[in-house]
Formats: structure tokens, sequence, C-alpha cells
């Protein structure tokens, strides 16, 4: 099936300008694979460490073109049940049982396995929606193997066959999003199909915009302070570099407190909120000379 | 499908133009091992097509994102880009005038470093990225053409010779970092406000001399021809580095990999696991399920298989030749611990001894290796290593460590120095373990060859190549316990 349907976005700018309308501020590699990946067609694979706006970017993009958000949260053991769609088999003993005496036997099983018996679960919800829909398919990675295979068609063609049914063919292609944390590699069936996004770090830039766009209230000179070490600590080999929620979470925390200077005192108390093991605080600590 | 044809944005190119040149980015990035299916390709085409090429940084994240299947392909990935999609040609215009000593004939004349320097100085303490590249440019520019000042003077018709060696060596951007800080250093600034600024300055030393290098690789590819550039100034990617002629950086940035690289294994693990359990049936808990059933077994129930979790003793060469392998490897044995049920390790140079305390849950593994140097006796006079004696230290003081529980994992070149390699000590410590293996980070054609003992001792125990942290990574899956 080819895209007949008119792209959400008519430039890469155009992607920066309105994500931005909806407070989510694009780096250049951002911008242009979302571009892509609607222009093209296919679905965006999303990896990067915790914390990155992973999963906001995909709410970003809901919110930017006004679409609806189907949302699958993957997990281990999720299967088709959860993904695709179920029979509602308490309905359809009702109704087999209402219809007892009354009717044949052919009726009540064509009856049975249609539409107002089947319970939708996202990817199928996804595919049916007529307006325009960015389907989010988040943690990828924590679902077992089976679970791609079962993606694929869902991807690559963007239908789902229900054996008792046919096949549902989508007639609006939704924008699809996978975010992985790369605890364990996808197959190499499902990256094929995907466009692929490391999200990384923001720039000292970005990130500082981002930090004020989150906490206006903050003064410039300490939101480059605090981006500035914050970038020195994710240089440091620590077990959890700092994210930049947690960068945002510090600001907030430096507003709280009153302090309008990042010096060592503001330091040394407030570390705890950007590193979350006892370790890398001791390490921050010993290696930036905070003692 | 909108494959691309001739005459993108109204620029007319050449059959094969543009589609050509795509493909020969594309076989370069597989010789890079970088594996890129012809599917891809045809995505990345789609996506030139779809992207405006004037906007070189847009292309770039676009074919990135057609092209690329992991994140640590990024830097082959970036090289290989600037290579094939330079962002100039020739030498810079406008940009930077480099300072200049006195030339002859109104000819531009050598380049004054100390003036070059007091320039780059200033600019690294501003850290404006865009205005360090085209000092970049232009200093390697004016340094290949006419050389530095006091430097001999160059022929007339010399060719330019580009080299990040000879322009790092000259502007030796290191030596500029004291003068930097004492530049911005202002009262009242404590001690952390000092540190993080000596980092800063020090990333973007370290940013300038990469964009020194990325300069000298564009003009090289220039004039040598970008093929033959692309083959060999291109870095490897990290898990392809070889242990033992990585650099300090190289390794550094391995280390980043360990925990991703064990998170990973621990998963193909546990698939793995869970595709094994299916084992005999249980009658006792088949019948006892049948109850419910009226004495129909409905459900099957079968007998689960607990993984066992193997004791691991690790003895590891902590010489300075194998240190790096060494340490990565036993990070990734730390990273897995929870795979075994107890983890030894001992270390050896010319005798052995015991550093399992240094590797306790929650320890601090960065700098590891130098306090198994400083802080364990490892060595007897003359610091080399010496397998045989480290074989027969170990097996006499802590003999009892080997049971029949145990897997022996070794870690080493095997190079004994031309000593007794003690084999009959290995082959009683091997029969005594339940597994026993051999990590050698050499490549497989040099064992035997000068003093290496390994194709003697690959006869008692079994021998495997991990020159990287790929073949490491395979070979640690094969030894974990289903």
């Amino acid at each position: 099936m080819k895209a007949t349907q008119s792209p959400l976005f008519g430039s890469v700018d155009e992607v920066t300008e309105r994500l931005a309308g909806v407070g989510y501020l694009a780096s250049t590699a951002v911008a242009t694979t979302v571009y892509l990946a609607d222009r093209l067609g296919k679905p965006l694979l999303v990896e990067g460490p915790a914390g990155v706006g992973k999963t906001e970017l995909a709410k970003a993009v809901a919110a930017a073109t006004g679409s609806g958000l189907v949302r699958l949260q993957c997990y281990e053991g999720i299967d088709e049940a959860r993904a695709l769609y179920e029979w509602n088999h308490a309905k359809q003993l009702l109704r087999i049982t209402a219809g007892q005496g009354n009717e044949d036997w052919d009726a009540t099983r064509d009856d049975v396995f249609s539409e107002e018996f089947l319970l939708p679960r996202p990817l199928l919800t996804a595919i049916r929606r007529d307006e325009p829909t960015v389907l989010l398919i988040d943690e990828m990675d924590k679902a077992d193997v089976e679970v791609e295979g079962l993606l694929l068609e869902v991807l690559s063609d963007y239908q789902v066959s229900i054996p008792e049914m046919g096949t549902v063919t989508a007639t609006r292609k939704p924008f699809a999003l996978l975010t992985s944390n790369s605890t364990r590699e996808l197959s190499e069936a499902l990256k094929r199909r995907c466009l692929f996004l490391h999200l990384d770090f923001p720039d000292a830039d970005l990130e500082r915009r981002i930090v004020l766009s989150r906490v206006p209230e903050l003064p410039g000179a300490l939101v480059d302070a605090l981006v500035r070490t914050v970038r020195v600590l994710r240089a440091m080999e620590l077990r959890k570099v700092p994210s930049v929620a947690e960068t945002i979470d510090w600001g907030r925390t430096l507003l709280a407190l009153g302090m309008d200077t990042l010096d060592d005192d503001a330091v040394r108390t407030t570390l705890g909120v950007v590193l979350k093991h006892q370790s890398d605080q001791v390490k921050a600590n010993a290696e930036l000379r905070l003692n | 499908m909108g494959a691309v044809k001739g005459g993108v944005n109204g620029i007319e190119v050449p059959e094969h133009g543009l589609p050509g040149h795509l493909v020969a980015f594309v076989g370069a990035l597989r010789t890079h091992g970088v594996s890129v299916g012809p599917g891809e390709t045809v995505d990345a085409a789609e996506v030139v097509a779809a992207l405006d090429l004037l906007r070189r940084r847009e292309l770039r994240e676009g074919l990135a994102s057609a092209l690329l299947r992991r994140s640590g392909q990024r830097a082959v990935f970036d090289t290989l880009f600037d290579l094939y999609f330079p962002p100039a040609l020739g030498a810079a215009t406008g940009g930077f005038e480099v300072p200049r000593v006195e030339g002859e004939d109104g000819e531009p004349g050598p380049v004054d470093v100390d003036a070059l320097r007091e320039l780059l100085a200033e600019l690294l303490k501003n850290g404006d990225e865009e205005k360090l590249r085209e000092l970049a440019r232009a200093a390697v520019d004016a340094l290949g053409n006419a050389g530095a000042a006091g430097t001999g003077v160059q022929g007339a018709n010399r060719q330019p010779s580009w080299s990040a060696y000879q322009a790092l060596r000259l502007m030796s951007p290191e030596t500029l970092l004291a003068q930097i800080m004492d530049g911005l250093r202002q009262d009242g600034d404590d001690d952390f406000t000092d540190e993080v600024r000596r980092r800063e300055i020090r990333d973007r030393i370290a940013q300038f001399r990469k964009l020194v290098q990325d300069e000298v690789r564009r003009r090289s590819a220039e004039q040598r021809g970008r093929d033959q550039v692309a083959k060999t100034a291109v870095p490897k990617q990290a898990e392809q580095v070889e242990f033992l002629s990585a650099y300090a950086e190289q390794l550094t940035q391995l280390r980043r990999t360990v925990h991703p690289l064990a998170r990973r294994l621990a998963s193909r693990l546990a698939v793995r696991r869970k595709h094994a359990k299916r084992g005999t049936l249980d009658m006792r808990r088949t019948l006892r399920r049948s109850m419910s059933t009226g004495g129909v077994p409905m459900k099957p129930a079968y007998r689960t298989r607990r993984p066992g979790r193997p004791e691991l003793v690790i003895l590891c060469d902590v010489s300075g030749s194998v240190a790096g392998f060494s340490h990565f490897t036993l990070l990734l044995v730390q990273a897995l611990r929870e795979q075994f049920s107890k983890v030894r390790v001992f270390a050896f140079v010319e005798k052995t001894d015991e550093v399992t305390h240094l590797f306790e849950p929650g320890a601090e593994l960065s700098g590891v290796m130098q306090r198994v140097l400083r802080e364990a006796d490892l060595t007897a006079f003359d610091g080399h290593s010496d397998y045989g004696h480290a074989l027969g230290s170990f097996a006499e003081h802590w003999g009892e460590a080997i049971t029949s529980k145990t897997s022996l994992l070794i870690l080493g070149d095997a190079r004994t120095n031309y000593r007794d390699p003690n084999l009959t000590v290995l082959r009683r410590v091997v029969s005594q373990a339940r597994h026993a293996h051999w990590l050698n980070p050499e490549p497989r054609r040099q064992w035997g060859t000068g003093d290496s003992a390994a194709t003697r001792y690959a006869e008692a125990i079994p021998m495997h190549e991990c020159r990287t942290a790929g073949q490491l990574a395979d070979v640690v899956e094969g030894l974990l316990p289903v």
C-alpha cells in the first residue's frame, strides 16, 4: 500500500517549529527523522538512555499534529491478546445461550465472530482509526522476542489478519514510533522496517533551552552553570549518568531552595538529585574536589 | 517508489551520479563492518530524494536513520560521511587569517606558531565550536602549504602535505590548558568551579584535536583519493577494537560498553533458558492437577530445571601488555555476577595473589587495575610475566579454590618470557575443575610464536581467541550455564 494521505509535515523546519510549539525542542536529528518517518511512511525506532525524552517525542508529535495517541506499553509476557485483539468470550457465550433454539448453528457461528464481539487492543485500534493517529509502542525491548514477529505485519503493511474475520487494513497509516532502552538487541527484521534514531543527550545549547522552557523562573546564569556541571558529570565513568529530566529536577530543586548560584556548597547538598547511586556521589565528590 | 534519478532539486547530475555515489558510500560502510542491506540502501535513496541536499546536517541525520541500526556505528558513519559528502572542497575561503611571519616576494610566508597558539587559546576560552572549526581548517591549510616558521624553507612547487600529527605537535593545544585556566580564574572561585572549568577546557581541546584530524582526513582524501583514505583512516567500532592494540581512549570507550554488553548477554541467556525449560513430564504434579478436572490430565506439568550457578575462578595476567584485556573481561564478569554463585579473582604477573576483595559488589571499579598492581603481591624480581611460577604458586596456596563445582577461566597471552610453562600443574588444576577455559587476546596465528606457550597450553586446556569485545562476548555467552 502506498501512502495516499497527505503528509503531516511539509518540511524539516516545520517539524522543528511545530514541535517547539507544543514545548518539545527538537535537535536536527530528531526533526529530520520525524519528517522522514512521516514522509516515507515508515515506523520510527527511537533508542537511547533513559530520560532523554523518547516517550515525550511521541506525545509531542501527537500534540503538534492534533493526532490521537494510541499507546502500547510493552512488558515481559505481553502477548497477542494484549497487543492486537481478543475475542470477548463471555459475551460470545451469552450470545450463544440467548440464541439457543431460535436459530441454526451456522448463523450463530458467523454472528459471534463479528465486529461486535471483538475487543480491539492498541495495535488494532491504531490501524482502524480514521483520524490521524500516533501509535506509540513503548519499551519494545521489554517485550519477548515473539511479540516482534507479531509487529512485523502491523508495521510493514499496516494491516492485521484476524483468521475468523479476514484482514483489517489501515485506512489511514498511523505515525508509528517505537522506543527501546536497548536492554536487548531487537531483531534485524524489525529494525530493518524502521528508521533508526539514536536519541542521545542534547548538546549544551539545546539542553539550556530545554531547562529554560521547563523552568522559566531560573536565572540564565544558573541554568548555564547547571548544564555545564551536568555535562561534566556525564563525561565521568558513572553507573548512572544524569539525564535531561534530572537536569530539570535539579533546576527545580535549586529554585525551591532559593539558591541562585551553583557553588560547591549548593552542589554538595543537592547532588543527590542528579546522582542516584551512592558510589556515583562519592566519586563525583572526589573528582570535582567537593570535599 | 521514489528512487533517486537525475536532477534532484533542479541540479543536473549524470547518470549513476548520486545513486552511484550512495552505493559507493554504502560499500564503504560495509567494509567497515556496518552491515547495510540492499533494502536499507533503497531507504537511503528515498531519504535523499525527500530531503534538501543543500542542508548537510539534515542529510547526515537522515542517512544515519536509514542506514544504521545500532548506536555504536555512529562514529564510523560520521567519518565516512565527511569523506563522501565533504562540507567543502579545497582550502577554506574566508574564515580565518592565519598569522604568518613575513614571506619573500609577497608570497604568504610560514606560519607564526606562537601567534597561532595565542589565537587558539582565545578561542578555546570562549568555546565557540564554529570558530574552532574554521581555525582548524585554516591552520591545517596554512601549515600544510607553507610550513611553520623556523622549520626550514619549503620548495616552490612542493606538494602540500597534510599531517594531523605535525599540526597538533606544532600547536600542541594541551599545553595551553594552564594558560587558559589562569586567564579565566576569578577571585573567589572555589575548587569545584575550577575543576568543572578545567574539564570543560580539556573537552574542548579534545574536540579541537578531532576537528584537526577530520580536516586532515578531508584534505588527504582530495589528494590521495577518497577510497584510499576511507580504507585506513576510519576509526573502528568499539566492539571491533583489538584489546592489545587499543590505546587509552579506546579502552575507556570500551569500558562504557561493558554494561550494555552484559545486559544483552543476560537477556539472551534468559531466552535460551526459557526455551530449554520444557523438560520432562512431572507425573506427580500432573496427577495432582488432574484432580480438579475429574482425573483427566488436561494440563500436564513439566519439571522445571533450575539453572546451575557455577562457582567461577578467574586467573588473570595483569602485566602491562594484556592488562586492558584482563580489565575488560573482569568488568564483564563482574557485571554478570548474578549468573554465578561465587566469583573469585586471582591476579598474577610473576606470582599469584587473590584480589577478589577489590571486585566486591558495589566496589569502585574504574581504577581497579592500578589498585591490583599496587596492593597485590605479584612480582618476585623482574616484573615480567612468568606463567609457570604463577600457576605453581596458585596451586600451592589456593589449590582448594578449585573444586568439582568450579569453572576456571584463565586470561592471558601465554607469553612466558621463555620460562618453564609448568604444564603439569596446569593439567592437574584443569582436571580438578568442572570446566576450564583459557581466553587469549592474541590472534590465533601468533600463538606459539616467539615466547608464546599458547599452543602447548592449548593441549591441556581449551583456548579461545578473544581479540575484540565482540569475540569475548561470544565466548562468554558460550561459557554461561543454560
